[in-house]
């Protein structure tokens, strides 16, 4: 199903990773914010929405990285360059991510910024919708969030453009010992 | 048709911008909507959407009240009125007693519906329409265009100048940039408005949830930014139950844009925090205006299976040359007419109804598998039944339902047309008639129509009898195609009659709305065909044959003259079309086509009626290949040609760019024969390139089948 994923995926510009470990996953993320140049002023900083990944991980290494923010509001947000976040699901069939989105920050660290980088547990890939949606219920999420691809609109001429109100990059990043609810519960 | 309705026509096919876009839209879409449905059963998928549909168009007030129940548990704050201007106060009333004086919305239908926008603005508000083809047409001050890409008629170059004055600062045309400058400036609205108004892709009555979808991301900021969200919801967008979200999102992206999913979807159920740590102010109004009255009607119920998609727009041959803005402020196309009649009144749609064509291409692509041109038909069955038909058409079918005093008159015709006609064709009317021969000739009247020539044709006689139904077209323009039925059927050893009694089948009426003339003609007709009590009613017709097939027994129930009614089913049973029987009797062995020809070769126009209603498609191309011909395929091969019986009289400004289409689609395949099943296409075919420079032979399959046998 991983494939299935990443081909469903990339096909809608999403780019696509995939780590053993969590470890391994965030000596990437970490090299990708240097790279990208984050830094502590305006547009160039990234935030980190709170996520079990976080819980998980010894934080020495990221709080190294100048323009890394782990406290979030929409005013940081709106001149946030990356927007870090966890999402629990993922659906092969159309390349989707889906989770539990009632906390803002979320919300606003994956809409506002220009790059979002989403973690994943690979555990949390599932065949399609119907299997997702017995999974993922209002009772427990009362904002219920789908991302397919990184924002788009073909409102002008019909030209498919990249990043309207949306990041114009998604990055995805599966972590195989990420526990995410298809594990404990 | 009003004046100002036909100028808005015209303007329309005569924007090269707004007929390019749509034009190039609606041939990617195609194209890109079967690849989107790869490895699904569109017809299973739509059944269970229509199944779903239909049973909360039918519990509607149940589902009104459990969503109430369900989402008010949760915390929001549920509306429910049958009133657009209730609904524009209440939203008032929250802005007002919040203190709100900037409003950020994502698009929604229903609030253009009600005109929401210039309500909030007269009282004070500041409203912005946050998704990018909204915002473009708001700083023009126009109307969406098309239901999902409302910008489509305007140009990069227009865009730029818009949002040039928008900032102060002359911008290039280039797209990219164009989107950047929306964001940056879209940003402080998000973030400064104390509301944000949605609508609601789905409203679930099990959960109080709904389901909002957007590429752009809008939807989200609007539900996330803003204190106070209200959402504005169509009682039809209510399903019953929470799995019921996924059937209906395998459709709507796929049919909407060709597209797997949108990029973001929002399940919201209940509040959820701001950031301030305030819990969110949920508002969710659910508006009824005459959905329910919709709901009880046993014809337009099934309106409310649409999931507004807009793929009846998007395959509409008519819409794709005149875009929305002439059907109107809210609703466009074929779904936006029925809505029309409904939201707004029937007369209302009285112009925007006679733009269908009636080919049925919406139909076979509806994920909720609604009859929109039936539905259409009966709105205008009843907009007759309220005003009554024009005098010229009530004269038209007094002679109609007269049949000796009606073909009398098409045999005096064929006289007084005669100075005006060259060979077999009418390629110029005087006066106001000129346009009917605008870019297409009219065939003659023939000298000797069918029912004369009938009884000089010689027949061996046979054991096997069917009854020809020739229909008005191969009576009286093209009897050749009847000679060229009977040589072929007596060379399978059957013997062709011709009930004389025979008349219009009656489809230019009950096309026209008027159903009782039509259900006159259907009587007639039974009358005539029944007689001789024969084992087929033959109709080298397509148009006819739906007519005898389905349209009888429709008429006839739907203005209530029951007695006819099985008789009007036993003819339909015994009826079939031409191909069909010839493909039958070649493959019994019965009817022989001449071996090893090589006769070069042909492309196939595929007739509405015979493709979509009648379901033959394969029959005509498979004797045209057994008999040696070679099939090249056109683009858009069963493309309505424009002729649609009476449309291309009435509505020649749009029937002839379609044909001009038709005979570029035919001359680009390279075959130098193009056939055909419906004498009616033929007329419209034949006649556009006897104008266009000739050079393609157009025939009917009977007229080429004739020589092969």
């Amino acid at each position: 199903m991983y494939e299935q994923f990443k081909s469903k995926a990339e096909a809608v510009s999403a780019e696509v990773f995939r780590f053993e470990t969590r470890y391994g996953a965030l000596d990437s993320i970490c090299s990708f914010l240097i790279a990208e140049g984050v830094a502590d002023s305006p547009g160039c900083y990234a935030l980190w929405a709170a996520c079990p990944f976080l819980e998980g991980v010894d934080r020495k290494q990221l709080r190294e990285i100048a323009g890394l923010k782990f406290d979030i509001n929409r005013k940081l947000a709106t001149g946030a360059k990356i927007g870090i976040s966890q999402l629990d699901w993922a659906m092969a069939d159309t390349g989707t991510l889906a989770g539990d989105s009632s906390a803002i920050d979320g919300r606003l660290v994956s809409t506002m910024t220009e790059i979002h980088i989403v973690l994943v547990p690979t555990s949390g890939i599932l065949p399609d919708m119907p299997t997702l949606l017995e999974r993922l219920q209002p009772d427990s999420s009362a904002y219920i969030a789908m991302i397919t691809g990184p924002s788009r609109t073909a409102d002008i001429e019909r030209v498919l453009t990249i990043g309207v109100h949306g990041p114009s990059r998604l990055i995805i990043v599966f972590c195989d010992d990420l526990e995410g609810q298809a594990d404990g519960n | 048709m009003g004046t100002k309705f036909r100028e808005s026509v015209q303007r329309a096919v005569n924007n090269a911008n707004l007929t390019g876009a749509l034009g190039a839209f609606s041939e990617a879409y195609k194209v890109n909507r079967i690849k989107a449905y790869e490895g699904i059963d569109f017809e299973e998928l739509r059944d269970r959407i229509s199944r779903l549909k239909e049973y909360a168009a039918s519990h509607l007030v149940q589902l009104c009240e459990q969503f109430t129940s369900n989402a008010e548990a949760r915390g929001a704050r549920v509306f429910r009125t049958s009133n657009p201007e209730a609904v524009r106060e209440y939203i008032l009333k929250v802005a007002r007693d919040n203190g709100v004086k900037t409003v950020v919305k994502s698009k929604s239908m229903a609030t253009e519906e009600i005109h929401l926008n210039p309500y909030l603005e007269q009282a004070g508000l500041t409203v912005g329409e946050s998704d990018l083809g909204e915002w473009i047409i708001q700083l023009a001050g126009q109307t969406p265009s098309h239901m999902v890409m409302p910008a489509i008629h305007l140009t990069r170059e227009e865009v730029s100048d818009l949002f040039s004055k928008e900032v102060n600062e002359r911008l290039s045309s280039d797209i990219p940039k164009l989107v950047k400058v929306a964001r940056d400036k879209l940003r402080p609205l998000f973030l400064g408005a104390q509301m944000g108004i949605s609508g609601a892709n789905i409203a679930v009555a099990e959960t109080g949830s709904i389901v909002l979808m957007t590429n752009e991301g809008n939807a989200r900021l609007v539900t996330t930014l803003p204190n106070i969200h209200i959402a504005l919801v169509g009682i039809e967008k209510l399903v019953a139950a929470y799995s019921d979200v996924a059937t209906i999102l395998k459709a709507l992206p796929r049919s909407a844009t060709a597209q797997l999913l949108t990029s973001y979807v929002s399940i919201i159920s209940g509040p959820t925090p701001n950031d301030d740590g305030s819990l969110k102010e949920l508002h969710i109004i659910l508006m009824d205006n005459r959905r329910s009255d919709m709901a009880n009607d046993p014809k337009f119920r099934q309106a409310l299976q649409c999931i507004r998609c807009g793929s009846c727009l998007n395959v509409c041959p008519i819409f794709r040359l005149v875009g929305g803005h002439v059907f109107g402020k809210v609703y466009t196309g074929g779904i936006g007419t029925i809505l029309t009649a409904w939201f707004d009144e029937l007369k209302q749609s009285e112009d925007i109804q006679g733009l269908c064509i009636q080919c049925g291409a919406c139909r076979d692509v509806c994920p909720g598998r609604i009859d929109i041109p039936e539905l259409i038909m009966e709105i205008r069955r009843r907009l007759v039944q309220e005003k009554g038909l024009p005098l010229i058409q009530q004269a038209i079918y007094t002679v109609v339902n007269n049949r000796p005093l009606f073909h009398g008159m098409l045999r005096a015709a064929s006289l007084v047309g005669r100075p005006l006609s060259s060979g077999r064709f009418i390629r110029h009317l005087p006066l106001f008639l000129a346009d009917l021969t605008d870019g297409r000739s009219l065939p003659a009247i023939a000298a000797k129509p069918f029912r004369s020539l009938y009884n000089s044709i010689k027949q061996p006689v046979c054991r096997e009898k069917v009854s020809f139904y020739a229909g008005c077209l191969i009576d009286f323009a093209y009897p050749e195609m009847g000679e060229a039925l009977i040589s072929i059927l007596n060379k399978a050893g059957i013997q062709v009659l011709f009930p004389q009694e025979q008349t219009c089948c009656g489809a230019p009426a009950r096309y026209n709305g008027a159903f009782e003339v039509a259900a006159s003609n259907a009587i007639d007709n039974i009358k005539a065909l029944s007689a001789d009590d024969p084992q087929y009613v033959v109709s080298a017709c397509p148009t006819c044959t739906v007519a005898l097939v389905h349209e009888f027994i429709s008429t006839l129930e739907s203005i209530g003259q029951m007695e006819w009614i099985s008789k009007a089913r036993e003819l339909a049973e015994k009826t079939v079309d031409f191909s069909s029987f010839v493909k039958k009797l070649v493959d019994q062995g019965r009817l022989s086509l001449r071996e090893g020809e090589e006769l070069g070769a042909i492309t196939y126009h595929d007739s509405c009626h015979l493709k979509r209603t009648l379901k033959v498609s394969e029959q005509p191309r498979e004797l045209l290949c057994k008999a040696g011909y070679q099939l090249q395929e056109m683009f858009e091969c069963d493309n309505c040609c424009g002729m649609g019986g009476s449309y291309s009289l009435k509505l020649p400004e749009i029937s002839g760019p379609i044909l001009k289409r038709k005979l570029k689609n035919i001359r680009n395949s390279g075959a130098p024969v193009v056939a055909m099943d419906c004498p009616g296409c033929v007329m419209q075919i034949r006649g556009g390139f006897d104008q266009d420079g000739g050079g393609v032979v157009v025939k009917h399959l009977a007229e080429l089948l004739a020589e092969l046998v």
